[in-house]
């Protein structure tokens, strides 16, 4: 067996973790690190079956904090990385999740979430990481974060992680949830010569030339792999561009801003959604993965009471879309934004609204989806 | 074969105990409507410690267009191989929905409410068959005589990929057994209905 058993060119019926486990396979992973952990188990298990196929490697860590570390390794040797992981092994990953991004280095970290805090609800249903996927590793910094909503689109976003995190060279979080990893739908996997792959984008100076952290306007720079005769030295300590520990203010104040520029800059180019409805709509939903299809019929029940309702669904949650919100604010009525949480991503939609509309929010605490008629109740309320 | 039958959106919950093969049920009509009956399919299923041993639930949506919402929100029919499952899951039926049922299994409630209502054997068919394993799929026979939310064909083309290899003839004459039990039935009603 070899390359001929990559892409799984066909009409399938899979759950959504086997279906994120294809997209790593049909995007070019070759490494997967990782520890179980209920409800993302089906991926590594996947995983560890797919790729010896194909000559990669799987590898069960001692822990989450190693398999976050693995990634980051088996990356700096020249190959595409993935690993996943759920609630507590979540905030295992985020010490080295920072230093992914500090090092600068393009993985793919699939979150598929549940229950929480702490143990919380192992097999059940939550979406209550999203703040914790852009704040949870310490310092500042920008992460890019997708959240799909089905196993076709956890499929399709597992292979848009990896093309983003080659792109601008970090890691890249899916977030998805319990509810979408263990649904079964029809995952359509195409040919592979009709896969769009972003390569790795490797550097065309010489040795001795190449500076690890070097970059232009676009604040992304090239990469080298270990082996290939650079002598480089990257550290998660404040760097300079040619990867050396430099304390000092002026350092920390160029790298965290190339760190932030380096997303911000490029966010309209980075940020997807799909928009529903939203000709006539005078309330606007704003919702993510599993919540997204929930609140997709509270919308319609709503819609045949008369509310002119649509939908602002992120597929990209990090960056957030703030010049969506900024615009929209200034022509809707509401926006009502649903999550299973007390309010997280509702605070990025109330800070960009800043006042110009109303915003509500539905919470829920996990365990399992909302009432679609709660979502049109209050989609009703945001109205009048 | 593609486009026929189902006019709208169908739910279907079959439940059971753990080892019954709901699931396998579920993955099987599931993926006969979405890869071999140009529909769409949404399967999910009970999971966890709790489903293992004791009550165990698959949901399988179909329908002609994309499917939003995705889990039974009153079944248009209900599958129960279990007393536990019927009990628990029986009330939440679609006022005119069917429900299916194994007859040496589950003792109907005095109060069901739907008047909906066929039984099979399946367990002891499949034991005539050679293995009690393939009650499921005794059931899916009979559940593919009953409705048309599925081609019979899609149905078929999904149990040969989904069931072990050294299997398939079994499983196909489990399917063929329960098909023709419900066919059987719905003659003699019609008979009855003539007389």
């Amino acid at each position: 067996m070899g390359e001929e058993r990559r892409v799984l060119t066909g009409e399938h019926f899979l759950t959504g973790d086997h279906a994120c486990a294809e997209g790593g396979m049909a995007a070019g992973c070759m490494f997967f690190g990782g520890y179980p952990i209920t409800p993302s188990t089906e991926i590594a298990e996947r995983m560890s079956l797919r790729l010896p196929e194909v000559g990669g490697i799987f590898i069960q860590m001692e822990d989450e904090m190693a398999s976050m570390n693995s990634i980051l390794g088996a990356a700096w040797g020249g190959w595409k990385s993935m690993t996943c992981t759920s609630g507590p092994g979540f905030s295992l990953m985020m010490e080295n999740l920072g230093l992914g991004i500090v090092l600068e280095t393009p993985t793919v970290l699939v979150n598929i979430q549940r229950g929480g805090p702490s143990t919380g609800l192992p097999t059940l249903s939550g979406q209550a990481d999203m703040m914790q996927a852009k704040w949870g590793s310490h310092g500042d910094y920008e992460i890019i974060a997708l959240a799909p909503n089905s196993p076709q689109e956890i499929f399709d976003h597992t292979i848009k992680a990896f093309n983003l995190a080659e792109q601008y060279r970090t890691p890249v979080l899916v977030m998805s949830d319990e509810s979408v990893g263990h649904m079964t739908e029809k995952v359509i996997i195409p040919p592979r010569e009709e896969l769009k792959l972003v390569p790795r984008n490797y550097t065309k100076k010489k040795p001795g030339e190449y500076l690890p952290f070097e970059c232009g306007e676009d604040e992304i720079p090239e990469m080298v792999k270990a082996g290939d005769g650079y002598k480089i030295h990257i550290t998660g300590l404040t760097h300079d561009k040619r990867g050396y520990p430099d304390i000092s203010a002026e350092a920390q104040d160029w790298m965290v801003r190339h760190l932030m520029n380096k997303i911000q800059k490029n966010k309209k180019k980075i940020i997807e959604v799909e928009r529903i409805n939203m000709d006539d709509a005078e309330v606007v939903v704003v919702s993510y993965g599993i919540s997204s299809r929930v609140a997709h019929r509270g919308m319609d029940l709503a819609r045949k009471t008369g509310v002119k309702v649509g939908m602002l669904r992120l597929i990209t949650v990090w960056p957030f879309p703030d010049y969506m919100i900024k615009e929209l604010a200034e022509r809707v009525k509401a926006f009502v934004t649903v999550e299973l949480n007390f309010g997280q991503i509702a605070l990025e939609v109330e800070r960009y609204v800043a006042g110009k509309a109303k915003c509500y929010l539905v919470p829920h605490a996990g365990g399992d989806v909302h009432k679609p008629e709660d979502i049109a109740e209050a989609i009703k309320e945001a109205a009048k | 074969m593609k486009g026929a039958t189902t006019p709208s959106r169908k739910e279907v919950r079959f439940t059971g105990y753990g080892g019954q093969g709901m699931v396998v049920m579920g993955l099987i009509l599931g993926r006969a409507a979405a890869v071999h009956d140009g529909k769409s399919a949404t399967m999910t299923q009970s999971y966890g410690p709790e489903a293992r041993g004791g009550a165990s639930s698959t949901q399988c949506i179909i329908s002609p267009s994309r499917i939003f919402y995705p889990y039974v929100i009153e079944p248009d029919v209900l599958v129960g191989m279990s007393q536990e499952g019927y009990d628990k899951h029986r009330l939440n039926i679609k006022p005119d929905g069917k429900l299916l049922y194994d007859e040496d299994l589950v003792t109907l409630s005095p109060e069901e409410k739907t008047k909906n209502i066929h039984s099979i054997p399946a367990t002891r068919f499949a034991e005539e068959l050679g293995r009690k394993i393939v009650a499921n799929i005794v059931m899916l026979g009979f559940f593919c005589g009953l409705t048309d939310f599925v081609a019979e064909e899609a149905i078929r083309k999904a149990i040969e990929e989904s069931v072990p290899k050294p299997t398939i003839t079994l499983n196909i004459k489990a399917f063929d057994k329960g098909k023709s039990y419900a066919l059987s039935l719905l003659e003699g009603s019609a008979a009855k209905a003539k007389s």
